[in-house]
């Protein structure tokens, strides 16, 4: 079984990865859906047989984050790219290459980080929070690197995807419950995103975030 | 009654206050009803509370207690002792006069049409407020309410926000009063560093433990109060926002908010229970260049309401003198002078308050009846406003500190406290008092000169100017609240035995030790006399004059004028021409700038000449210091360059170097 979760996790990183390396927009929004079916799967590998949690609980959360990360979010932008009318390169500001280069970077960071960071109790899997936090760094640098409105929906997505991998060696210090919730406050965030997009690529014909510059208080 | 019975009934009067101001606001469509609750309800509840804490003071004593779940933020701490006692008096009967002022001042009248249902609604909720820092016992409680009166008193200053002058004022005002509380929230985050208590006890107890932290919190106090105050050159929003304001506004800004300021340095010091010799001496200096600086610009001004408010940076640079007396006092262990210093600073808050509403409102009939502030525009209004000329004339003598009035009274005070301070030599003296002697002298002498002036161009001589409609006597509202001001001020300076015992128990608590102000009196009754022989010989004088012209004929003609062709009432001296000795003498600190145009060859067309004063605070101090900081600081905003992405890197950046930062500091620790 841990041996399973080692490699979903890796192929979350690999994921990540790959939403950093892409230059089209449809396979960033494709990875980050296989990334949420993952992630879905993930909490069933990784549960420990003495966690007071039921496990319909449990399944209930896998469900949950199966239908909102891996169908209606991907739907939704797939949707916003297609109405938008935008363009399906991702317009990076941070040239492709770079972005892998520092991506590679902050993988070493997040491991050295795994390495450091004390925690309640040892973690299920060693790959747990390293690769928790590369996930967290690349939403970062997707957010921070991309112009395009999806591609930072795309970003806040990863973020979140890493706090959830977190979330995971807390398992018993967090309640599902609360995974639920932070789950809906996803959902409620990437459907404001949304409607903002809508409404920037209406206001400045374009969903290019640089746009918003022209607000800028000029001295 | 008990200062326990007095809080309880305190905190009712607030509640009452914000209470009629929702009403008034509530009933807006109706400005009738809604003047009617917002200023008739404010006197009450201002009567009400100034009735309570006289009691309060007579009984010296103290009560804390905590609010519980009134807010949302948790225990409220609040408690009345006498030094509080002493402020909410002075805040009410101010306050509470200025309600009935407004009354009458807002009533429909050509001039302003607008809403004044939100204008009662901010006047209840500045005198609640300021009631309200009076009584807070916490840090955060009090900074709350600072807040809340510092933005009250804005929507009350741009009143008249269709001017643009106005909003600029509003603008100075807002950044100045958010200035200064940011010394205040440093000030209490580092009285309250030691325990992490915000209580007034626990402050104590940080202040008294440790001399650098009471120093350290002593000067952000004269910074962040000083800029309430006025100290000079913290003192530019004063002429700004004070003529800015309505009347009944400014005079409670004036007459009470600005002293707000001294109430919080008076706390402070309650905190510190062996202050530096260094403080009172600083507070000395400010006090005197505050005084002397306020009154000399107010010399060289034409404006009538910011004539007033350079005066209250004088007046408040006399209270900062008479604070600095006692701090003197109290940290060379000389209780007398102490006791003296403080009372006069006490006594001269109280007086202040009163013949600065005299003033405020007197002025206050003027514009509203005329429409300008210009002091040129007017002449022989004494005929037209008898009422009004005279009780600016007692206001003008008491801001002067002629005897027998109430300014008189508490400068009386710190001269002794000074004097007192010079000549007991050895551990208890301070031979720098003296400087406060020839320094309060100067300063008594220009506010005689630069109210002989504005009572001399306004409501003497001829009109200068026609008025449409003519000018008329304010209503009876309108008279009413100066004139019981007035009348306050002439009780505590004829009968100042009978207002001293109210004095005891808040000196008390600033000194530690009681002290018998009274004795301080004891050279009065020869001053009372010689006034009560002037008096004498002025009334024999005027019925000499009736007896010898009974039975002539007696005609008005007028002024000689040195046989000059077609004289005008333009050729009176005007505002300028009167000061010009005085601010010639004093052009090292007014700047004054002429530009003249005379008139040339035989038959000359047209000629001009212009004068004016500057106030070198703010071209030679604070606007280049401005510009020095902006200018400083300038490489931040290379930071804001209005793209999201990298305030997101920002974040991120900091972020992650704390994590690091931390992670790296545990591992080093293991």
């Amino acid at each position: 079984m841990m041996v399973l979760a080692d490699v979903l996790l890796l192929i979350v990183l690999m994921l990540g990865l790959a939403i950093v390396g892409t230059s089209r927009l449809s396979a960033a929004v494709r990875a980050s859906a296989i990334q949420g079916v993952a992630l879905a799967i993930l909490p069933l590998l990784l549960r420990d047989a003495t966690s007071p949690t039921p496990v319909a609980l449990v399944i209930a959360t896998a469900l949950g984050t199966l239908a909102i990360k891996a169908i209606l979010i991907p739907h939704l932008l797939t949707r916003a790219i297609r109405e938008a009318n935008v363009r399906l390169e991702v317009e990076p500001t941070v040239s492709l290459h770079l972005s892998l280069l520092l991506a590679a970077v902050l993988t070493g960071v997040a491991f050295w980080i795994g390495s450091a960071l004390p925690l309640p109790r040892p973690a299920r899997s060693n790959l747990i929070v390293p690769i928790a936090f590369a996930t967290f760094f690349f939403g970062a640098l997707v957010l921070v690197g991309r112009r395009k409105a999806v591609t930072q929906v795309v970003g806040y997505l990863l973020l979140e995807n890493g706090i959830f991998v977190f979330g995971q060696c807390l398992a018993q210090e967090t309640p599902f419950v609360v995974e639920l919730g932070i789950l809906l406050d996803l959902l409620v965030g990437i459907f404001v995103m949304g409607i903002a997009i809508n409404h920037i690529s209406r206001e400045f014909e374009d969903i290019d975030t640089e746009a918003l510059s022209s607000l800028r208080d000029d001295d | 009654m008990t200062a326990a019975t007095a809080l309880t009934i305190v905190l009712f009067v607030l509640a009452a206050l914000v209470a009629f101001g929702l009403i008034a606001l509530a009933v807006a469509r109706r400005p009738g009803l809604s003047r009617g609750v917002g200023a008739i309800g404010a006197l009450i509840a201002c009567a009400v509370g100034a009735t309570a804490s006289v009691f309060a003071l007579i009984d010296g004593g103290k009560d804390a207690r905590a609010l519980d779940g009134i807010l949302p933020i948790g225990r409220i701490a609040v408690g009345i002792d006498p030094l509080s006692a002493f402020f909410l008096l002075a805040v009410f009967v101010v306050s509470g006069l200025a309600a009935l002022y407004a009354f009458g001042y807002f009533a429909p009248h050509r001039a302003h049409t607008q809403n004044t249902a939100p204008t009662f609604f901010f006047f209840n909720l500045l005198i609640a407020s300021i009631a309200g820092v009076v009584i807070a016992r916490n840090g955060v409680i009090f900074l709350v309410l600072w807040e809340i009166m510092s933005i009250a008193s804005y929507f009350l200053v741009v009143h008249d926000h269709e001017r643009p002058e106005v909003r600029r004022a509003g603008f100075v005002y807002l950044v100045a009063s958010h200035v200064g509380v940011v010394f205040l929230f440093v000030l209490f985050a580092l009285l309250a560093s030691p325990t992490g208590q915000f209580g007034f006890e626990a402050f104590h107890d940080a202040a008294t433990a440790n001399a650098g932290l009471a120093t350290g919190a002593f000067v952000l106090a004269l910074l962040g109060f000083g800029l309430k105050a006025g100290f000079w050159p913290g003192h530019l929003w004063l002429p700004e926002a004070h003529p800015a304001a309505p009347s009944p506004v400014s005079a409670v800004l004036s007459g009470v908010m600005i002293k707000m300021a001294f109430y919080g340095l008076f706390r402070i010091v309650t905190f510190i229970d062996k202050p530096a010799p260094a403080y009172g001496l600083a507070l000395l200096a400010i006090g005197i260049v505050t005084g002397v600086m306020g009154i000399v610009l107010a010399l060289g001004e034409r404006d009538l309401k910011r004539i007033l408010a350079y005066s209250s940076v004088e007046n408040v640079g006399v209270i900062a003198i008479g604070f600095g007396i006692g701090l003197i006092g109290k940290s060379h262990g000389n209780e007398t002078v102490a006791a003296l210093g403080f009372g006069g600073a006490l006594l001269h808050v109280v007086g202040h308050g009163l013949f600065k509403s005299v003033l405020f409102q007197a002025v206050g009939n003027l514009v509203h009846a005329s429409g300008t502030r210009a002091l040129d525009a007017f002449g022989g209004v004494a005929r037209r406003m008898p009422t009004t000329a005279a009780l600016f004339l007692v206001g003008a003598a008491a801001v002067s500190g002629l005897p027998p009035l109430a300014g008189f009274v508490s400068e009386w005070l710190i001269y002794v406290g000074a004097l007192k301070s010079t000549v007991a030599g050895g551990a208890a003296g301070e031979p720098w008092a003296i400087a406060a002697v020839p320094a309060l002298a100067l300063i008594g002498g220009l506010a005689l000169a630069v109210f002989a002036r504005v009572f001399g161009l306004v409501f003497l001589g001829e009109p200068r100017r026609a008025f449409d409609p003519p000018l008329h006597e304010a209503s009876r509202s309108m008279r009413l609240a100066p004139a019981l001001a007035a009348i306050l001020c002439v009780v505590i300076g004829v009968a100042p035995l009978a207002v001293v015992p109210l004095l005891s128990a808040p000196t008390q608590t600033l000194v530690g030790t009681s002290v018998d102000l009274s004795a301080a009196f004891g050279p009065l009754p020869s001053v009372m006399l010689i006034v009560a022989v002037l008096a004498g010989i002025a009334l024999a004088l005027a019925l000499l004059r009736r007896a010898l012209l009974r039975g002539r004929e007696v005609r008005t003609a007028p002024t000689w004028g040195c046989a000059y062709e077609s004289p005008s009432p333009r050729m009176q001296y005007t505002g300028t021409s009167f000061s010009a000795p005085l601010v010639e003498s004093m052009s090292l600190f007014v700047s004054p700038t002429r530009t003249t145009n005379g008139p040339t060859g035989y038959f000359p067309t047209s000629a001009t000449h212009h004068e004016s004063t500057h106030d070198i605070a703010a071209e030679r101090v604070v606007l280049p210091g401005i510009r020095a900081f902006v200018a400083g600081l300038s490489w931040i905003r290379r930071l804001q360059r209005g793209r999201l992405h990298l305030y997101v890197v920002y974040v991120f950046a900091v972020l992650v170097i704390l994590l690091i930062w931390q992670l790296a500091a545990l591992r080093g620790a293991a």
